[in-house]
């Protein structure tokens, strides 16, 4: 089972290094990690989506608690959050192809964010399932590069995290 | 608290001191010295080891015999890297000791500069916590929470990373009452509901086993963990950390568990339809194969760090927080109770008087049980530090343990060569008591040179050499594992330890015949400096009983055995 993670730590240098190299030493899989600065500049937020059952779920949290630096974790259930992604693809295009590809865009609600006499830059935002869609559409016009964010994940409604730390 | 500025190097002394430091165990270099300049005119007694691996080995011993945060201090890159293996060891064993390393000048830092090493990076894993100072005006407040993190909740180690200019720059020093750490509260308070849960799964049970770790020792919960035992009628075995906890004498004291524990403490624990956890973590080394663990038991797990529950094993009842005030408040739900436990406590006494702990003795030859038991005899009181292998489990076994801090012994990670620092850490930290390293000529051999710390600081340990002129333990696995291979564990006529203690200006023992034993500890416990003994026993003694890595702990070798 995919669990979505929001965490709180210490904006201080090196805390991604203890949060990441916890993950690599006990054997947990980060599936996607992002992290950015809250409201307050103190503090980071990293949303890890790591994949686990219950039990593995319950290691990585009483794992993270344990590190200093981190100063609450909350898991973000799907029917209760919501989350994005971000994807920048490079896709083949000349004069033929796009017009097809601006349109295939269009119903993703993607922007073309670049354009050269042979590529078409494409930023895509949404859930995983969305990002995977527009790359397979754009497959057959020759895909040159992709870069993806970490997903980031919010609380439906009036739900925040670590209300007492801000 | 003072307005004149002062440098970085002079504040860290006033951190220290108020933190109650008395003393350190380091090795000077490049960088730190700023620092040993100002330790030279300072009361803080600084015991000058002769590798820096000794340094945090000697802290470590220090802490678990007194009780206190130990403190180790080295220099940049190798220094620092020196370090490595005894913070590891702090780590797995939750040690509170606050290791202080030299660094570079911040503006060098990342180039690679002379003894340059990312010792925070380094030390991530094995670290509680780490700091790199880069402002001499965090330096307060880093000293005060490295200790209050070193100390409290599970203890554990915090290295501090001083660079050179930090220790030259000046400022204007106080010294910080509290720490605010928003994402750490080791002190939660318990569940009572749990523990009330818990005193009802006691008095449900009947046949009840108490399995007492090294945070039994660490939460100073022995009399706690006694009052517990004598009211439920429960037998208590321990981990090897553990030992010292209950009393070895309690006619409820199962002894050790495990690898190598009594076939009475696997067997009850095999049988048992309640197992009372107190800070224990279900190492391999006491479950063997883990599926086939205390298969009828319900499991109570009291630790306090919460990432220990449901690790190894599946718990019935977790109750996380500090195991004195968990065990109090459950002593005090079951003052006035029926215990159920006789004929379970009958069963064991049967299986005592069946599997007692033995070895043959020899007129001819030293078994080195039989050097513990006389070690025992001779100085019951003493603090027992061992190395690891063979001899430490010969003295796990045939010591008698009663008091919590008077075994101190490299658990988790098993580091050879830990002994002998350590014993010089303890001696130091309890200086009116006897010390003694039961130790292998393996593992000696790893950090032999601190006989000259022992020599020049007139520390008195007595290494108490089990010298079967083999790698042990490793030997004894391939007799019985590997077709009696003994692919490089001969390590006879290598070194004359006589001579060596005698080189440092020290004192050499040498014993040969079971007969010349007693003698030659009462000589070693009346001498005024440290001593070696060798005790040359008989070279192909294995520790039994013993359970084949992966095997379930009821699945013992006798001796004779081959896999």
């Amino acid at each position: 089972m995919r669990h979505t993670l929001a965490v709180l730590v210490e904006n201080k240098p090196g805390v991604l290094a203890r949060v990441s190299g916890l993950f690599s030493r006990r054997g947990y899989n980060i599936e996607s990690l992002a992290v950015g600065m809250t409201e307050n500049p103190l503090i980071s937020r990293m949303t890890i989506v790591v994949e686990g059952d219950d039990r593995v779920l319950l290691q990585v949290t009483s794992q993270l608690s344990k590190l200093i630096d981190v100063i609450s974790i909350s898991d973000l259930p799907p029917s209760e959050s919501v989350d994005r992604g971000l994807a920048l693809i490079k896709v083949a295009a000349d004069t033929g192809t796009r017009a097809d590809i601006m349109q295939i865009a269009g119903i993703f609600r993607a922007k073309i964010i670049d354009i050269g006499a042979e590529t078409l830059v494409i930023e895509v935002t949404g859930d995983k399932g969305k990002i995977r869609a527009i790359e397979n559409m754009l497959g057959r016009f020759g895909i040159k590069e992709v870069v993806r964010t970490g997903r980031v994940a919010l609380h439906r409604g009036t739900k925040t995290v670590g209300e007492e730390y801000k | 608290m003072t307005d004149t500025p002062i440098s970085g190097a002079k504040a860290l002394i006033n951190c220290l001191k108020n933190e109650g430091v008395d003393t350190i165990f380091g090795y000077p270099g490049g960088v730190l010295l700023p620092l040993y300049d100002e330790l030279y005119d300072s009361d803080i007694n600084h015991i000058l080891v002769r590798h820096e691996q000794a340094g945090a080995h000697a802290a470590d011993g220090y802490a678990r015999a007194t009780g206190k945060v130990g403190v180790c201090l080295a220099t940049s890159g190798p220094g620092a890297t020196n370090l490595v293996t005894g913070i590891a060891n702090a780590y797995m064993d939750s040690v509170p000791i606050v290791a202080i390393t030299g660094q570079v000048p911040t503006p060098m830092i990342g180039n690679d500069a002379f003894q340059e090493a990312d010792i925070t990076g380094i030390t991530l894993p094995i670290t509680k916590h780490n700091y790199l100072v880069r402002d001499v005006n965090d330096l307060p407040w880093v000293v005060k929470e490295a200790f209050y993190i070193a100390s409290t909740g599970r203890p554990g180690p915090v290295l501090i990373d001083l660079p050179k200019d930090i220790t030259t720059d000046e400022f204007e020093f106080t010294y910080p009452k509290n720490t605010y750490l928003r994402g750490y509260h080791p002190d939660v308070g318990i569940d009572e509901d749990a523990v009330k849960r818990a005193a009802a799964m006691i008095l449900d049970s009947e046949c009840p086993v108490i399995y007492a770790g090294g945070g039994a020792i660490i939460s100073d919960s022995s009399s706690e963990l006694l009052r517990l035992a004598e009211t439920i009628q429960a037998p208590v075995t321990t981990t090897l950390l553990g030992i010292g906890a209950f009393p070895q004498s309690n006619p409820l004291s199962l002894r050790m568990l495990g690898m190598h524990g009594t076939k009475y403490a696997n067997y009850a624990v095999q049988e048992s339809d309640l197992l009372i956890a107190i800070g224990a973590r279900f190492d391999d080394r006491v479950t063997g194969k883990i599926d086939a663990f205390a298969p009828c038991a319900k499991v109570i797990h009291i630790d306090t760090d919460p990432a220990e529950i449901g690790k190894n094993v599946r718990v019935d009842l977790p109750i996380i927080g500090d195991a004195k005030t968990i065990l109090q408040s459950l002593n005090s739900h079951l003052q006035k109770m029926q215990t159920m436990s006789g004929a379970w406590l009958g069963k064991i006494d049967a299986w005592k008087k069946e599997h007692p702990l033995s070895y043959v003795q020899s007129d001819e030859v030293i078994k080195p049980q039989y050097v513990i038991q006389e070690i025992y005899k001779a100085c019951p009181d003493a603090i027992i530090v061992t190395e690891v292998g063979q001899n430490q489990m010969w003295a796990a076994q045939y010591f008698q343990f009663e008091n919590p801090r008077t075994f101190i012994t490299s658990g988790g990670l098993g580091t050879m060569g830990y002994g002998f620092p350590a014993a010089i850490g303890a001696k130091v930290g309890c200086p009116d008591r006897t010390v003694i390293d039961i130790a292998g000529d393996g593992s000696f051999q790893m950090t032999s040179q601190e006989l000259a710390t022992a020599s020049k600081s007139k520390i008195k340990v007595i290494v108490a050499i089990l010298n079967n002129s083999y790698l042990g333990m490793v030997r004894q696995w391939q007799e019985l594992f590997f077709s009696e291979r003994y692919s490089y564990t001969d390590i006879s006529q290598s070194v004359d330890f006589v001579k060596l203690a005698e080189a440092y200006n020290l004192i050499g023992i040498r014993a040969e015949k079971p007969s010349e034993v007693p003698s030659a500890i009462s000589e070693a416990l009346s001498a005024d400096r440290t001593v070696i003994i060798d005790f040359v026993i008989d070279p192909m003694e294995n520790v039994f009983p013993m359970v084949p890595a992966g095997a379930a702990i009821n699945e013992i070798l006798e001796p004779g055995a081959v896999a």
